[in-house]
């Protein structure tokens, strides 16, 4: 019996589907205007204080990482832009998730005939692209008036970076999974996320280049998957990778995206065969 | 063959409780024990019981999101378990509590949403939308961000979106609650519609027993995961052993009246209240009281179907039926 409860990958034809839902999400987070303009604000002053902060340590330690003054100075911009457009610290659609396990709602889900997994994924897809252009780009232009910052000259470049922040949001959409899907065992996966947050902050690139990291600490952050969410996009943009790395770091990002997003699979296969079989 | 067909279906759940510091029990609870029931395409049941009787367990089996621990069941000739995600595009299911509409967007997205989820062909999702606005008179309301719906607004919403796809069959858990008169009647209109002419067969989780009067032909009651009463609503009458009510206002004030086939269960002055069987007739005790005693004046009151079948529930509570083992 438990091989009849597979859950079936998305079938062709439903591509029209996620696209509707993704573009859903887009409208749906474009309709709170004033929360965005204050988020895009908020990234703004944060982006001008670390911006100051890293404009002072390289000047003391010139080159620190790898990087110089302005490639630092711009890290931390395109980082602030990352911040929300990848969920570095959780949220979108893990939001929702968590809501629907707090009022029940959850159930409703199982109804329909469509596939959990595949669905949030395309309302994440679609929240990011709206992020990106609000919490990302605004910041970036307003760092860009405001400081020496390094933007790619070529269209390969922001092409390159494009596509990396799209493997960047899968990535975490897979662990964000994960972690929404332990609602099903836990019925709240908020102390989980709490934890993810943390590691995601320190790994990512998001607090300090993972350049920076000293020894063995350093390599482990460069292999871990919270790497591909804001280190990656952010070096590929600052062309601190170029030539084969920069197919190596794609392939990175891609290899994360689909071993997450198959154990998030696996998991969700696991959980529903809990709710049927056992009762929610 | 019926539409829906519940055969000595049983479902248990195991519940751990603390027994101690770490040690912990485990109990088996019979949620569903031995339901048998069948629905023929078309109907309309009404499917009542009290809080924790088995109602959404039975909701749950019957869309295939649970698997029954024994017995069989069959909708549309499926096994739901097996065939969840097929059947789901067969079926309806409306949550009085719950919505599958999308809160921040026009009533018009989900619809859209609907379309492409059930892959509904054009012209057919047209002319159900174009129904259901109608009936539903959702015309005004389309563009309207679900969020800024009144409960019964949406629920009407929450209606058509789940009858875009012309499911076979409609699970509606308690569609009016929280509803003002208005638009209770206005759903219940709708949904007698969607039965009598879509010939769509609904079976109706309700706490609010007026829905049942006014959509439903037949009723099964369910109360200790037992199905206790199936049949007509009439029949409810003489199932629950319900009485009517003959209040007698007399002359003066005399002593309980006694007369044959009634009995008094009430007196208050001049005023006696007597009690005698739904289906005996009221002509015999009322030509002895009559006769006997002083008579001003008299009024006969019906049963209420609530005190049915709160007796009904409460009779079967006094004999429990290995609801735990």
């Amino acid at each position: 019996m438990a091989a009849k409860l597979r859950l079936r990958p998305p079938e062709p034809g439903t591509a029209g589907l996620y696209l509707a839902v993704a573009r859903g999400a887009f409208r749906r987070y474009s309709t709170y205007r004033a929360a965005t303009l204050a988020g895009a604000v908020t990234n703004t002053a944060f982006g001008f204080i670390l911006a100051s902060t890293f404009l002072a340590l390289w000047r003391a330690r010139p080159g620190l990482g790898g990087y110089d003054t302005t490639q630092a100075v711009t890290y931390i911009w395109v980082s602030q832009a990352l911040l929300v457009t990848v969920a570095v610290w959780g949220g979108g659609f893990q939001d929702d998730v968590q809501e629907r396990f707090r009022s029940g709602d959850i159930a409703v889900d199982l109804y329909r005939p469509v596939d959990f997994q595949g669905w949030w994924l395309a309302s994440d897809l679609g929240r990011a692209g709206f992020h990106l252009l609000s919490r990302g780009a605004l910041p970036v232009l307003a760092g860009a008036l405001a400081f020496d910052i390094r933007l790619p000259t070529s269209v390969t470049v922001w092409a390159v970076f494009l596509l990396s922040v799209l493997l960047a949001v899968v990535v975490s959409f897979g662990l964000r999974f994960l972690v929404a899907l332990t609602g099903f065992w836990l019925h709240d996966s908020e102390g989980v996320r709490a934890v993810m947050l943390v590691v995601a902050m320190f790994f990512s690139g998001m607090l300090l280049p993972i350049t920076l990291f000293p020894g063995a600490l350093g390599e482990l952050a460069a292999v871990l998957p919270w790497s591909a969410l804001v280190q990656i996009p952010t070096d590929l943009f600052l062309e601190h990778r170029t030539g084969g790395a920069v197919l190596g770091a794609l392939g990175f990002q891609l290899g994360w995206a689909l071993a997450l997003l198959a154990a998030g699979r696996g998991l969700q296969l696991l959980a529903t065969r809990k709710v049927v079989v056992q009762g929610g | 063959m019926g539409i829906i067909e519940v055969h000595n279906v049983s479902r248990t759940f195991t519940v751990r409780t603390r027994a101690g510091r770490l040690r912990r029990e485990k109990r088996e609870v019979r949620a569903v024990d031995g339901l048998d029931f069948t629905v023929e395409e078309g109907e309309c049941v009404g499917y009542i019981g009290p809080n924790g009787a088995g109602k959404s367990t039975t909701i749950k089996m019957l869309t295939g999101i649970l698997v029954p621990t024994g017995g069989r069941l069959r909708v549309a000739s499926v096994d739901p378990a097996r065939e969840r995600v097929g059947l789901a595009r067969r079926i309806g299911v409306v949550f009085g509590q719950r919505t599958t509409l999308w809160w921040d967007l026009p009533l018009r997205d989900s619809y859209e949403l609907a379309r492409r989820i059930y892959r509904i062909p054009d012209a057919r999702y047209r002319a159900n939308l174009e129904r259901c606005v109608e009936l539903l008179e959702l015309g005004a309301l389309l563009d309207t961000p679900v969020r800024q719906l009144s409960l019964g607004q949406r629920m009407r919403g929450d209606l058509a979106a789940a009858l875009l796809h012309d499911p076979q069959v409609l699970y509606l858990d308690e569609p009016t609650i929280g509803l003002d008169v208005v638009s209770k009647s206005r759903v219940r209109a709708f949904l007698r519609e969607v039965n009598t002419l879509q010939r769509t067969t609904v079976l109706l989780t309700t706490h609010d027993l007026t829905d049942i009067e006014q959509l439903c032909r037949r009723v099964m009651v369910i109360d200790h995961g037992r199905v206790v009463y199936d049949g007509g609503l009439e029949g409810l009458h003489a199932a629950g052993e319900s009485e009517r009510t003959l209040v007698v206002d007399l002359a003066e004030v005399c002593a309980p009246i006694e007369v044959p086939g009634a009995r008094v269960v009430r007196t208050d002055g001049p005023r006696q209240w007597l009690a005698i069987p739904a289906r005996a007739s009221a002509a015999p005790v009322l030509a002895a009281v009559a006769a006997r005693y002083p008579l001003v004046d008299l009024s006969v009151r019906e049963p209420a179907i609530e005190d049915v079948i709160a007796r009904m529930y409460s009779s079967s509570e006094a004999h429990p039926k290995g609801a735990t083992v």
